[in-house]
């Protein structure tokens, strides 16, 4: 149609694309996310990662985002767009932009991205997670300990490894505090949804659970844990705090803000590679909020203990002896949980009910 | 005192008019919405309506356009059928997806044997999962007289759970260790639907959102079914009359618009999107019936609708990510499209007359 202005566009692309070299004073920091920066969950915390970078680098970086990026062609177009804008370095903050992110990539090689939760790199893709799992691990000591009816429900968002990680360790957790606790999972398929969460509290209330657990990112179930009365709840991705102290009684807080900083620096310098970053309590990329006064002395001291060997790096939340749902065998006395069937886990542990999705 | 008065048929003036004020009054209505936010309105509707065409990165985003353009007429086209007949397909999204599964599935079962054959396959086959899906909603209708909103609508969310259980079951990559999604297809060459000339952003699915255009216009303008399908719409009585068969009108266009719908999920699973995931569907199906009567029902009305449309997308994204527009007022200000347009047609269908009050004696 107009080839020449198109070839020109291309060279300007590539310009641009180049001029993201070695060492540079100034870092451009894109930022794209799942949901809306106000959700008050997952995307509020990346979102408070990139305002740590404004305020750590100052006049040095310039930062900018799209909020509520639907996973799949429009993502790539999101990308796409701040990468003709001069970003040198794109944060993607959601499992469902792992192939946009490759596909961008492959086209803007001088641009670095990250993408958060995934497991395909190249050699300007990078991927970066927490152990949110080991979160759990706390939260299920506390629910283990808290219900008086031994139900707790659990609102699942996707069945992916991530999700199905944190209620295997949740649920080992409640298990050996408590050993007649019983699970029930109900699957919301979105990330973001107060009205679909909040279905689903009421659902697993009226099951009788009197402990809520979620993966999902609004605070709708807070809400409706609160309007129940007698249940409790605990903070998603970020503290929650204005449900405390109940039903919110503690909380699994993100913490992006350093990693942001750490990476945005290697651009500056020059020194940034791809890899794979996994880090959890010990690091401080995953905080446990406040235990509030509604939760009893010896519960809560439990709770930090679990806290605290994890983050010393004594105690691993899997460690075995540990059955399948199935009840073969999967890992013996004392051995831990590698990292690979960790990231592709796909399997209750034995005493969970109900089936993952296929 | 105003009064409105009936027209006896509406006018064509107003008809074509109103598209056209309605843009105007949300440039002004959206504009006054971003100054209150504390941005520039000028710059906002500049980056909305301009950059997109001809801003410095408009190489990339005119590719785009079509990109975006192409399922959303493709789908309007065919619901723009059914609507003028008073059949309505509410559930085009459903169709969508059911196609993308279909033609995807078809993709897929042949991987990784290489021929030209494929793809049309998977063409046929995102045709059929729409149609058959559009079929339900189209024989409860002349079978049991149900109401084809309600179905075709409920079955847009049965078509989501089946999607998810697709990407998390059957058609899972095998080798993505249990994570969700089937393979990419960009990266099958004979699945693949890719630009046809790099850069252009114009795949096989814009070119069949073309020739639909084409197809529909002589369809409506010089066939003997065009003719029933007005003539349904605009006098239910006489078309029955006239020897319309309304069984047979039903099953065309929601078959019609449902073989449309897949299509259109094909050509972006196989394209853009590249892949069946839990959340593949982004509401094509739904802002296709804004495009469908944006453009007044019309095969060259959807045509420029289906593109002002895009531009409204790609412009807002793009007033997002430069001038951090919040999400939520570029939805509002695509609802201010169609809130003016709904509310403009008042003059397309009434005369307003001012009349002297008078004194009752």
């Amino acid at each position: 149609m107009n080839l020449k202005r198109l070839l020109a566009g291309t060279a300007l692309a590539l310009g641009l694309a180049t001029a993201a070299t070695a060492q540079q004073d100034s870092v451009k920091a894109g930022f794209i996310f799942v949901g809306p920066i106000g959700d008050g969950g997952w995307t509020y915390e990346h979102n408070q990662g990139r305002l740590a970078l404004e305020e750590h680098f100052g006049d040095k970086v310039e930062t900018v985002y799209q909020e509520s990026v639907p996973e799949g062609a429009d993502a790539e177009r999101a990308m796409t767009q701040m990468a003709l804008g001069g970003a040198d370095i794109i944060f993607t903050t959601s499992f469902g932009y792992m192939d946009p992110t490759i596909n961008v990539a492959a086209k803007f090689p001088d641009v670095k991205f990250e993408h958060a939760t995934g497991f395909k790199r190249a050699d300007n893709v990078s991927t970066y997670s927490a152990r949110f799992y080991e979160g759990r691990a706390v939260q299920g000591t506390i629910a283990g300990m808290m219900t008086k009816t031994n139900k707790i429900g659990y609102i699942g968002s996707y069945p992916i490894p991530e999700v199905i990680r944190g209620i295997n360790s949740a649920y080992i957790h409640a298990k050996k505090v408590n050993p007649d606790v019983e699970f029930s999972v109900i699957w919301a398929y979105t990330w973001f949804d107060p009205a679909k969460e909040a279905d689903a509290a009421k659902a697993l209330i009226e099951q009788g659970a009197d402990v809520i657990l979620q993966h999902t990112d609004s605070t709708a179930p807070q809400a409706a844990a609160q309007e129940a009365g007698d249940v409790i709840t605990f903070g998603q991705a970020s503290d929650m705090a204005e449900y405390a102290p109940k039903p919110r009684v503690s909380s699994i807080i993100d913490n992006w803000g350093p990693y942001y900083i750490e990476r945005v620096q290697a651009v500056m310098d020059g020194t940034w590679e791809s890899k794979d970053t996994w880090a959890g309590i010990g690091e401080g990329m995953v905080k446990i909020g406040d235990i509030t006064d509604a939760v009893p002395e010896d519960v809560k001291a439990k709770a930090e203990e679990i806290r605290d060997s994890i983050a010393s790096g004594d105690y691993h939340p899997f460690t075995g002896p540990l059955n399948k749902q199935d009840g073969s065998a999967w890992l013996a006395e004392g051995e831990v949980a590698d990292d690979g069937t960790l990231a592709g886990m796909n399997f209750y542990v034995e005493g969970l009910s109900g089936e993952i999705p296929q | 005192m105003i009064a409105l008065e009936k027209r006896p048929t509406p006018s064509t003036f107003w008809t074509w008019a109103t598209p056209v004020l309605a843009v105007l009054l949300t440039m002004i209505a959206g504009g006054l919405m971003f100054a209150l936010l504390g941005k520039n309105p000028f710059l906002a509707i500049k980056t909305i309506f301009y950059d997109p065409i001809l801003g410095e990165f408009a190489f990339y985003y005119r590719g785009q356009l079509l990109v975006k353009a192409g399922p959303l007429i493709l789908i309007a086209v065919g619901l723009a059928m059914g609507f003028r007949a008073g059949i309505w397909n509410i559930g085009a999204e459903g169709q969508y997806i059911m196609g993308a599964i279909c033609g995807a599935a078809v993709g897929l079962a042949f991987y990784p044997t290489e021929s030209w054959l494929i793809f049309p396959l998977m063409v046929i086959a995102g045709a059929a999962g729409g149609l058959v899906w559009a079929m339900i909603p189209a024989i409860l209708k002349v079978r049991f007289n149900t109401n084809e909103i309600l179905v075709s609508l409920l079955l847009v969310y049965v078509a989501e759970q089946l999607l998810a259980a697709m990407a998390l079951g059957p058609l899972r990559n095998p080798e993505a260790s249990g994570f969700p999604g089937s393979r990419n297809l960009q990266q099958y060459p004979s699945a693949a639907n890719l630009e046809l000339i790099p850069g252009t952003g114009a795949h096989w699915g814009v070119v069949a959102a073309l020739v639909a255009v084409i197809f529909a216009y002589i369809l409506l303008s010089r066939h003997l079914t065009g003719f029933h399908i007005r003539l349904a719409g605009q006098s239910p009585r006489a078309a029955r009359f006239g020897g319309v068969n309304p069984t047979a009108l039903v099953v065309f266009c929601m078959g019609l618009s449902g073989a449309l719908a897949g299509m259109a999920g094909l050509f972006e699973v196989a394209g853009p999107a590249g892949q069946i995931s839990i959340d593949f569907n982004s509401g094509y199906g739904f802002t296709a019936i804004i495009v469908a009567f944006l453009g007044r029902l019309h095969p060259i009305g959807i045509l420029l609708a289906g593109l002002l449309m895009a531009l409204t997308y790609i412009g807002g994204e793009a007033a997002q990510a430069t001038l951090q527009i919040p999400a939520a007022a570029i939805q509002a200000f695509q609802g201010m499209l169609l809130f003016f347009l709904l509310g403009l047609d008042v003059f397309a269908n009434y005369r307003i007359r001012l009349t002297k009050r008078e004194g009752v004696a």
